[in-house]
Formats: structure tokens, C-alpha cells, sequence
């Protein structure tokens, strides 16, 4: 038989099975659910150790992100994030866990150009384009006279 | 204490993370494009004023995933502009999400030093 | 001499000698269901090195040992090394073999390196470029992961068509005089082949068609039927390639199920989470160098085609948005009573 690209795509997605996914999103919902609960019982830790609302924001970010790379290091966080899925990628920890794993694994290449160049490996996109995002927003903003210093 | 806060961040988190499953599993979409999306998304949302309210509902639901990265950009630009005009755009982002920023780099050779590299099975 | 057979297909008229074979694994391989039937079976994967590299290396320097020292031979009496892995420039492989003190030709075949070398090596003892010839290849779960995809730290979850690369290697060793039962008679090189398959997660289904195209040219250059053999093996497609090869050829009348089976398929067992199966050139290396020519020495196997099958892809090529080619190359290995 000649094979043509398009019958054999008809193929290989008719053999290839899919991911599941009710599953998928079923335990995406769970355990994205619970750490974002954890998420709001540190927040409420941080208010009740008396800082304000912003202030505690600021300091369940930093605690989030110190549990994610905690869980990184003991090996626990790819275990979860197998079942997860986007459940452990998409909050804060999964950052974490993006900048920790990378930085893990290429300590074996150095201090500078291992942990220190790879650690933004996988999550450096995340900051290019948040930054940029929030500085154009900031220009539209400054445009639109917003700026009284301006 | 009130449980509805609760079980607000845990239905909201849950469900943003759940639309996230869906678009791993349906589109072509690689886990780090998705989460470039999510922080310009919570920028976007946040600029046109729309993010604030989930945040106020849901708390934790709503700023810790992604999108709450997002949000404390631009929340953080929109407070500097106020202040400082054309430099507040260029600082703000950025001091709105130091905290995170500076922890994930410090741990994240904390835990690098720490680590013990393992196989997986 | 070598003779070409048909269009493609290489016959070796000398029948070269396999004198010796062995294999070693990593530990989750060990603990798969042919766990006992590999020669060495490591209990760490890190294998007391400082570097998954490292580890990789030394894992396929024991398959090597093996080999020599099973076929009874002294290290500085191999003509020739050819060996390859899945690393850049084949790292695991010349640091396996940088103080080996032999002449040494790297290879890259990706999951095709084994038969690649078994078919390479063949032609070479066959034509008297080298006498006695040792042809290896490994793979290592984490040095792959963290040159293919992601640090084994960071929570990704795997699709359903994804293979799980194995730590493992195999070694032959190849002869033009032996006591060996084991000969190669045949051998065909591959062709890529692409059909526009980009999923990274998809190889089984960018090498079958591969699988497909050597498998054919092979049995039509011979005139034989699968059943001819007693075994026919692809090196790695995994349940998903496997399932589309099969479903290839029976679109030319062609059964292959009464004798096929897929290393990858073989390699691990279906609670060991390897979802479509094992791949990687210490897959079929060892699947090969272990189980397979063990059956082949006590008799249960006389007639066997080793087709391993490789995915042309780097890290580079996938995020320039090319396509993934297959690749497969065969050898004929016969059992001799006399």
C-alpha cells in the first residue's frame, strides 16, 4: 500500500487512544481545589498574624511557593502532579516546582551555568511576558492619564 | 471562622485548574504555554477591572493559581502609575510580584542544594 | 561476500558468528516480566555515578564487559566498537568506552541503534574490515528526560500514546570464525520515512510506518512469509505502533501477528505505568541481547528478524515544528544446528 500523509492521520488517530478525560479534569479539580484551600488557610494565617491584606497576599505567595519547591525537593511533587495534571501545574507551586526541577537537575552541570542558568528554564517565559504584559499595561495606563506623576 | 471562604477557594482554584486540564488534553498546547497564557490572561483581566471581584470572592481560589500571578502584576502597575506615572509603569509589575519572584529564585536554590538526585519508576 | 538480494535486502554469505550477548538494566526494568532474564539487573539507577550521563555509561560498559568477557575474549582483542545511545554526540557511549583502548565508530540510529550496529557490524565482519566486532547501545531513562523533555523534578503528566524510555543496554559481540550456533544472514537498512506525525508523545505511530516499509521490502526481497520465521521483532512502537504496523501490512494481505512481538511491548509489564510501552535503544538493545537470543541459544527461537525502529527527532527539530521521521533497520539472525 502507498501511505499518504492524510489516510495514515486518519489511522493513527482512530489507533492512538485518548487521555481520559473526565478523569483528567476530575483530579485537576481535587487536588487544584485543595491547594488553593491551603492557599486561603495560610492567607489567613499571615492576617492573623497581623498583616494586612495586601501585605498577606504577598506573604502566601512566598509561603506557597517555598511548599511547591519543598515538595520539588522530596520528590513528591511529580508524584502528585502525575495524577494532578493541571491541578498541580497551574497554581503558584507548579511554578515553584517549574524553577525548582530544572535547578535540581542541572546541578550536576555547576553552580553558575547549572542551577543558576537553568533555573528559569522552564518558567522564564512565565515572567518575560507577565512583565511585559504589565508594563504595556502600565504604558496604556500612563497614556491614558492615568499617571499623576507623569 | 467562615467555611464558605473555603469551600469558595476550593471550587474556584479547582475549576480554573479544571479548564486548564481541558486544554492540555484537547488542544496542542505544551503545560508552559498554557501558563504564559494564564499570567497575560490575569493581566488582561485585571486591567479591564474584571479580575478583582473573583479575587474578592474566592481569595486563595483566585490568586493562587496562575492567573492571581497575573493579577498581582497588574494591580501592582496600576498602583505605581498612580504614584509615579511613566516610571510606575515600568516598576510596578514587577514589586507587585517580588515576593514571588525573589522566593522562587532564592528557594529554588535552597532546594537545589538540598536535593538528592532520584530515579523515577 | 555480500550479496544484494532483491532491491534492498543484504545477504551475508559468510554468516557471521554472534559469539556472545548480554545484557544489563536498570532497576524498574529488573522488576518487569522479563526481569530475570537479563544478565545484570542494576539496584540503583544511578549506578554510584555523579551524573545520569555517567550512570548510562557505566550501565552500558557493563553490557559491554559482559559481552568480552562471555565470548572469552580479552579487551584488546575486539577489531572494532560500534556503539550508540539517545545523548548528544552519543555521550553515553564514548565515555563508556573512552578507555576501552579500541578502535571505536559512534552511532545514531535513535531507538533503531542496536540493529543499525547489529546490521553495520554484519557487513563489516562479513567484508573483513574487522574480525572480531562489538556492536552496544543503551539508553538511560533520566539522561533522556532531561535532554528530551523535562527535569525528572517537574510534575508533567504523560499521555496515553507516550513511551517510557528504558535504562537499559545490550552488547554483541560479532565474528568471522566462532563456535557460535547464532549466525546473521541478512540484513537491511532503513529508510526514513515521514508522515507528518509531530506528536512527541506519538512515537510508536512516526516509526510504524517505518516498521511497515523495511518490514515489507524485507519479506518481498526474500520471497518469505512471516511465518517463515519464529519471530518477527520491531524494536520499540510500543502497543500504539505496534497495532498500526499490523494493521499496515494487513492492508497488503500480510499477517504478522502469528510471530510478531514489540520490545517495547515486552519490556515492562501493565502496572508499571510505562503507558504504550518501553522505548529507547537500551529497549531493544536488551531486550535482544537478553531475552530473545537467551530463547534463541536454547532452541525456541531458529529463524529470528530484529527490526529496530528509531524516531528522527531532536529537542530542536520538535520546537522548529518539523516532523518526526521513522527509521528501521533489520537483521536476520538464524540459528545452526550443525
Amino acid at each position: 500500500m502507498k501511505l499518504d500523509k492524510q489516510t495514515y492521520q486518519q489511522l493513527l488517530e482512530q489507533k492512538s487512544p485518548p487521555s481520559p478525560l473526565g478523569r483528567d479534569c476530575a483530579k485537576a479539580f481535587l487536588f487544584g481545589g485543595l491547594i488553593c484551600t491551603v492557599g486561603e488557610a495560610v492567607s489567613n494565617f499571615w492576617q492573623w498574624r497581623g498583616l494586612d491584606t495586601s501585605d498577606a497576599a504577598a506573604a502566601t505567595a512566598i509561603t506557597m511557593v517555598f511548599l511547591g519547591g519543598l515538595f520539588t525537593c522530596l520528590h513528591l511533587y511529580e508524584k502528585l502532579a502525575k495524577h494532578a495534571g493541571a491541578g498541580t501545574l497551574v497554581p503558584i507551586t507548579g511554578f515553584a516546582n517549574a524553577i525548582v526541577s530544572p535547578a535540581m537537575e542541572f546541578k550536576s552541570e555547576g553552580l553558575v551555568l547549572g542551577v543558576g542558568a537553568k533555573l528559569f528554564a522552564i518558567a522564564g517565559p512565565v515572567l518575560v511576558y507577565g512583565i511585559s504584559a504589565s508594563v504595556i499595561y502600565g504604558l496604556v495606563l500612563v497614556l491614558l492619564g492615568g499617571g499623576s506623576g507623569a | 471562622m467562615n467555611w464558605m471562604e473555603y469551600v469558595n477557594a476550593f471550587w474556584v482554584g479547582g475549576a480554573i485548574c479544571a479548564v486548564c486540564q481541558v486544554l492540555i488534553d484537547k488542544t496542542k498546547l505544551t503545560p508552559a504555554r498554557i501558563l504564559v497564557g494564564l499570567v497575560m490572561t490575569g493581566v488582561i483581566l485585571q486591567a479591564f477591572g474584571l479580575y478583582q471581584p473573583v479575587v474578592d470572592y474566592a481569595g486563595a481560589g483566585a490568586s493562587v493559581p496562575l492567573l492571581g500571578f497575573g493579577y498581582s502584576l497588574a494591580k501592582g502597575v496600576a498602583k505605581a502609575v498612580a504614584e509615579d506615572g511613566l516610571l510606575g509603569a515600568f516598576t510596578g509589575g514587577v514589586t507587585g510580584a517580588a515576593g514571588g519572584i525573589a522566593a522562587a529564585i532564592v528557594f529554588g536554590c535552597l532546594f537545589a542544594l538540598l536535593a538528592k538526585p532520584k530515579s523515577r519508576s | 561476500m555480500i550479496e544484494r538480494v532483491g532491491k534492498r535486502t543484504l545477504r551475508l554469505t559468510g554468516r557471521p558468528y554472534l559469539i556472545a550477548h548480554a545484557a544489563a538494566v536498570g532497576k524498574k526494568e529488573g522488576e518487569g516480566p522479563l526481569g530475570d532474564r537479563f544478565d545484570y539487573v542494576a539496584t540503583d539507577d544511578r549506578m554510584g555515578q555523579k551524573s545520569w550521563e555517567l550512570a548510562e555509561s557505566a550501565l552500558q560498559r557493563n553490557a559491554i564487559n559482559l559481552a568480552v568477557h562471555k565470548a572469552g575474549l580479552q579487551k584488546g582483542e575486539i577489531d572494532l566498537i560500534l556503539a550508540g545511545d539517545l545523548l548528544n554526540q552519543c555521550t553515553g557511549s564514548f565515555l563508556a568506552s573512552v578507555d576501552s583502548d579500541t578502535p571505536y565508530l559512534g552511532q545514531y540510529g535513535a531507538c533503531s541503534t542496536m540493529a543499525q550496529g547489529l546490521a553495520l557490524g554484519g557487513c563489516l565482519v562479513e567484508s573483513g574490515a574487522a574480525q572480531r566486532l562489538l556492536a552496544a547501545a543503551s539508553s538511560h531513562f533520566c539522561s533522556a528526560e532531561r535532554q528530551y523533555r523535562f527535569p525528572l523534578a517537574y510534575g508533567g503528566q504523560r499521555t496515553p500514546t507516550a513511551q517510557w524510555t528504558a535504562t537499559a543496554a545490550g552488547a554483541v559481540v560479532l565474528s568471522g570464525k566462532g563456535m557460535s550456533r547464532l549466525r546473521v544472514t541478512h540484513v537491511l537498512f532503513g529508510k526514513m520515512v515521514e508522515l507528518g506525525v509531530k506528536d512527541a508523545n506519538n512515537m510508536g505511530a512516526a516509526m510504524a510506518p517505518a516498521a511497515y516499509d523495511t518490514l515489507s521490502a524485507l519479506l518481498h526481497d526474500l520471497g518469505a512469509q512471516p511465518t517463515d520465521f519464529d519471530c518477527i521483532v520491531s524494536g520499540d512502537l510500543g502497543r500504539v505502533g505496534a497495532d498500526l504496523l499490523l494493521t499496515l501490512l494487513r492492508t497488503d494481505g500480510i499477517d504478522l501477528s502469528p510471530v510478531y512481538s514489540d520490545c517495547g511491548s515486552l519490556l515492562f509489564g501493565d502496572t508499571q505505568d510505562a503507558h504504550a510501552g518501553g522505548s529507547g535503544c537500551g529497549c531493544s538493545a536488551a531486550v535482544l541481547c537478553g531475552p530473545l537470543l537467551r530463547d534463541m541459544q536454547a532452541g525456541k527461537i531458529r529463524r529470528l528478524v530484529f527490526a529496530g525502529t528509531g524516531a528522527m527527532m531532536s529537542p530542536t527539530s520538535v520546537q522548529q515544528g518539523q516532523p518526526i521521521a521513522g527509521i528501521c533497520h533489520a537483521a536476520v539472525i538464524e540459528r545452526s544446528d550443525a
